[in-house]
């Protein structure tokens, strides 16, 4: 027993020694920093924003001394993974596609809000530049009834086809339409691939199209087009009919641009509160995630180069989000 | 319409009061159909009535996953263990194909075994296919594993691969288990049908929740969620070998003396094996359909290179890595079935060999592994494939779809829109505006008509239970669906079919083919199509249809050549010519296998309709894809029921028609 109990004395001895050398060298990670050596799992989806989100917050967690694992889930049904725990943090939860979901997540106490990335999600009806020459009245909402014959297709005819995102989305496309009197026929794509797809077909043909586009994504780096201008949402335009054009209905407005949010599993703010806390500092402008998703999607470079070239530029950044006590 | 000419064999007399019943049953609709403008509840089922089936199907699952035990433990945390237990293997593989295995030394530094070389593999699987086959075999998975590393699959095949090592044997050990106990006791074969049944034809998003609430997330629950949809044709196949047991090798192993267990494992299955070697073989092509879904829910490698893939509308990488999943597909296959013919060499002459030549193919490939993993620390190309030698062939499929989107598009566009307004959009309105009682009278009538009242009653009650659930209307839209897609798949598959029937050499591209259809998943071939078709119901149907080819060719090929040789025979002496042959003869009496062939295509077409959704249909698969988003259990689970029991009903009355007619034409 004795040279067991002396030889954990020793390593007990070991362990603080390094601590303490840990404490000298590194003056800004406080002293239990990684608080647990399990692997955080990060989960990822199949978006490149998304991708490059979380393997920059992963970076930013190994370099504060945090193992960590990332795990593909799909978007939405990731959410019983995060509550169980088997899953424990999600980068980009958007209010325009994720928040019913989040919400309800939220509501049964095993995940926590971990705040905004700093991202603005835009989303609204997109056309493409070409197609102003027909319809030179865009980007006014107003014009949209004398085109729409031009964008119908035969299972619309005479309405104009609007390509919305998957149902599960949501987006009150079939509200507007009604609420704004517009001669058009929402279809919903059944993924962001498929939408995505018909777009890009459209676009090489130089076929008259309009859909559901939203950004940080490639498509609007990619092809030349405008948003449709329908009057600004106001959250009185949703709730309160008398508000906007049609005083009879609600909804007579554009989407609301919402915030991207990330999300954690509950537990974790006990485990690995500095990791938490780092995530909540996390905050990256449009700009920097459109040009980083631009570099992957369409120059065709690695993940890991274009995050640790991000890295290696804006050190300031990512070390200001590493809590200091 | 020749074809038919078989039905004129029956009396007339039997004729009579058919037509009569057929005509009562159609005035019975009509009548419901007009009622239907007056009384709003005939045509809609009206929301009130719905049965709140669903949020009790939740609850039951909340229950389940919170509170129920078992008294030691919780129903969870044995679920939990089941998947902890499952992981072991799978790690395993993953560690030695895929990952290698990183191993701390101290506090900073740390060391990392690497996985297998990829040429170290390559070779072992090559020398196992010529052991066990021959040199052809040897050449073709050979060129399977190489295409792998040439076009830079390699880690993802090998992450695949893992969750492929460890599910298919789990499915076939269980699914054989339960098969052995359906042969030894008629009461539990009954019993499992029915669910054998909903395991197949249940889509497997419905089920998906479920099994990640009990298993967690990640590579695990992919692989349970493989395992189900897998197992059934296991199952089946293991008790109907068992009884396909001829009565003499029973005698002869009664004889000698064996114990029940001997008589099992020494003389049932081994005289079994060909055919139990069916059921793996759908097990393996089973596995292999499920990789893009399993990768939905974590579990990695090439369906997660496809998906991505696909989002970034690379069809170029995407392609690359679903034909990666299928080439996997077809050497395990081929793989499997070579295993299965081998002549084994008896037993009285493996004594006399030494212990290195009994274990040649183990130990040869025990050898190349090792060779090539110690090679490989001096080489670091045979480590992992070198990336200035993959071959990319990406921009080239991007440039041919591009190309035929920007030349070929207004044909395309000329023959969808006229398909859309001539037949798709006529036969949707009709469907959905049928009166539910009115469509519940008529399956009763045509099942009663087939096959006895019993049939009658069970095809009405599960077409009530759709209109009761809520569904009525989006399962007429997945009937439409799947009832246009149907008929377009038998209208291509039949004449290749018959085709193949005719010449060997056709027979082997068409075999081909099927397979490739098969195993290639099918979100690949998605995206380009929505690109020439836009989204809708007639891209969903391009899909569809082209998924489900595959069955028809297959089952006319299979029952064309089972025409027994005499009747040709007797056909040509009596101066048939060679269109006659085939359409007066060989049709007719493959008919009720071609009629199997239908039913497989119908299968097909609903197991597909899931997968259409992706593209944005408004059906019963749009459903069970909404409820995985939210992880709504019940919403999906009873979609999903929706969704067999469409599949239930075409399966009983097409099986009791071709079982019924092969009486009729003595087959039996």
């Amino acid at each position: 027993m004795a040279p067991a109990f002396g030889k954990l004395a020793g390593r007990t001895a070991l362990i603080a020694g390094m601590m303490a050398a840990a404490l000298s060298t590194a003056p800004a990670h406080a002293a239990d920093v990684p608080e647990s050596d399990d692997p955080i799992k990060m989960t990822i989806h199949d978006w490149t924003g998304q991708a490059l989100t979380t393997h920059i917050m992963g970076s930013v967690l190994e370099d504060m001394g945090y193992n960590v694992e990332y795990v593909q889930a799909d978007y939405l049904a990731q959410f019983a993974g995060l509550e169980s725990g088997d899953l424990h943090v999600a980068m980009e939860i958007w209010e325009t596609t994720g928040k019913d979901a989040l919400t309800a997540s939220l509501k049964t106490g095993d995940t926590v809000d971990l705040g905004e990335t700093g991202m603005k999600a835009i989303e609204e009806w997109w056309y493409p530049k070409y197609v102003k020459e027909e319809c030179p009245g865009l980007p006014d909402w107003e014009a949209l009834n004398d085109c729409a014959e031009l964008f119908a297709s035969p299972e619309t005819h005479p309405k104009g086809r609007y390509l919305g995102g998957p149902v599960t989305w949501g987006g009150k496309d079939e509200e507007r339409v009604e609420a704004l009197g517009l001669d058009f026929e929402v279809v919903h794509a059944g993924t962001d691939a498929a939408l995505f797809a018909e777009i890009q077909s459209a676009y090489q043909r130089r076929q008259p199209i309009l859909a559901w586009v939203y950004t940080p994504h490639w498509a609007p780096i990619k092809f030349e087009g405008e948003w449709v201008e329908f009057p600004r949402y106001s959250k009185e335009c949703y709730e309160d009919p008398s508000w906007g054009p049609n005083p009879d209905k609600t909804v007579d407005c554009g989407k609301p641009r919402g915030w991207i949010k990330a999300v954690g599993w509950a537990g974790g703010e006990e485990k690995w509160p500095a990791a938490y806390e780092a995530i909540r500092n996390f905050n990256i402008t449009n700009q920097d995630m459109g040009e980083m998703i631009g570099k992957v999607d369409l120059d065709g470079m690695p993940i890991s180069v274009v995050v640790d070239e991000w890295m290696e530029n804006n050190r300031d950044t990512w070390q200001s989000w590493i809590p200091k006590n | 319409m020749t074809a038919l000419t078989g039905v004129e064999t029956r009396p007339a007399v039997v004729r009579r009061p058919t037509v009569l019943l057929w005509a009562l049953t159609l005035a019975v609709l009509l009548a419901l159909w007009f009622a239907g403008a007056r009384m709003e509840w005939l045509a809609h089922y009206p929301d009130e009535w719905v049965l709140p089936l669903r949020d009790w199907v939740s609850e039951a699952m909340e229950w389940l996953v919170k509170e129920a035990t078992f008294g030691l433990f919780t129903f969870k945390e044995f679920t939990r263990g089941i998947a902890w237990l499952l992981n072991v293997p799978l790690q395993a593989c993953l560690v030695l194909l895929a990952h290698g295995l990183e191993v701390p030394l101290g506090e900073e530094s740390s060391i990392l075994i690497p996985p297998l070389s990829w040429l170290g593999v390559l070779g072992g699987v090559t020398w196992l296919a010529w052991r066990v086959g021959s040199r052809g075999l040897a050449i073709l998975v050979g060129t399977c594993f190489a295409y792998l590393a040439v076009f830079g699959q390699w880690n993802s095949a090998m992450v695949t691969l893992s969750s492929i090592l460890v599910a298919v044997p789990v499915g076939i050990v269980c699914g054989g288990l339960l098969g052995i106990l359906g042969y030894r006791s008629h009461a539990f074969e009954r019993a499992i049908t029915p669910v054998l049944d909903l395991m197949q034809t249940v889509p497997v998003f419905a089920y998906l929740v479920p099994v990640l609430f009990l298993f967690g997330f990640g590579p695990v629950s992919a692989m349970i969620a493989t395992i189900i949809y897998a197992m059934p044709p296991m199952v089946r196949m293991t008790m109907l070998a068992l009884r396909g047991v001829s009565a003499e090798v029973l005698e002869f192993g009664r004889m000698a003396g064996c114990s029940e267990r001997q008589m099992l494992w020494k003389v049932l299955l081994p005289s079994a094996r060909h055919s139990l070697m069916v059921g793996v073989n759908q097990v393996i092509m089973l596995s292999l359909n499920m990789v893009i879904i399993a990768s939905m829910i974590g579990a990695g490698g090439l369906g997660h290179d496809v998906l991505t893939s696909l989002r970034r509308l690379a069809i170029g990488d995407g392609l690359e890595a679903g034909v990666a999943i299928t080439v996997l597909a077809i050497s395990l296959d081929r793989l499997s079935q070579a295993v299965a013919n081998r002549g084994a060499t008896p037993v009285h002459l493996q004594t006399e060999q030494g212990f290195a030549d009994r274990h040649t193919t183990l130990l040869g490939i025990a050898g190349i592994l090792l060779g090539t993993y110690v090679l490989a620390f001096f080489i670091p190309a045979l480590r992992s494939y070198p990336d200035q030698l993959v071959i990319d062939t990406g921009p080239l499929f991007e440039n041919l779809v591009a190309w035929v989107n920007v030349h070929l598009y207004i044909y395309l566009d000329a023959v969808k829109s006229w398909l859309l307004i001539n037949l798709l959009i006529p036969f949707k309105r009709l469907l959905i505006d049928a009166p539910w009682p009115g469509v519940a009278v008529v399956l009763a009538m045509a099942g009663w008509r087939i096959g006895g009242w019993r049939l009658g009653a069970l095809v009405a009650s599960l077409a009530i239970f759709i209109a009761v659930t809520g569904n009525w209307e989006k399962a007429m839209v997945s009937a439409y669906l799947c009832g246009i897609s149907v008929v377009l798949a038998m209208a291509i598959g039949l004449p290749i079919g018959i085709l193949a029937a005719g010449s060997e050499r056709f027979h082997r591209i068409a075999q081909n083919i099927a397979d490739t259809l098969q195993t290639l998943p099918s979100f690949v071939y998605l995206i380009p199509v929505v690109m020439l078709f836009q989204v809708g119901d007639f891209s969903a149907m391009v899909a569809i249809t082209a998924y489900a080819v595959a069955p028809a060719i297959r089952y006319t090929d299979h029952g064309l050549r089972g025409v027994p040789g005499e009747v040709i025979e007797a056909a040509k002496m009596s101066g048939c010519r060679r269109g006659q042959l085939l359409w007066k003869v060989k049709v007719p009496l493959a008919m009720p296998e071609i009629m199997l062939g239908v039913n497989q295509t119908i299968m097909m077409a609903l197991s597909m309709l899931v997968i259409t959704a992706l593209v944005g249909t408004r059906d019963l698969g749009q459903e069970v894809y909404i409820a995985l988003t939210r992880a709504d259990t019940g919403l999906g689970l009873v979609a999903g029921v929706c969704v067999a029991f469409l599949a239930i009903i075409a399966d009983r009355l097409i099986g009791a028609w071709a079982a019924r007619r092969k009486r009729e034409l003595g087959l039996d």
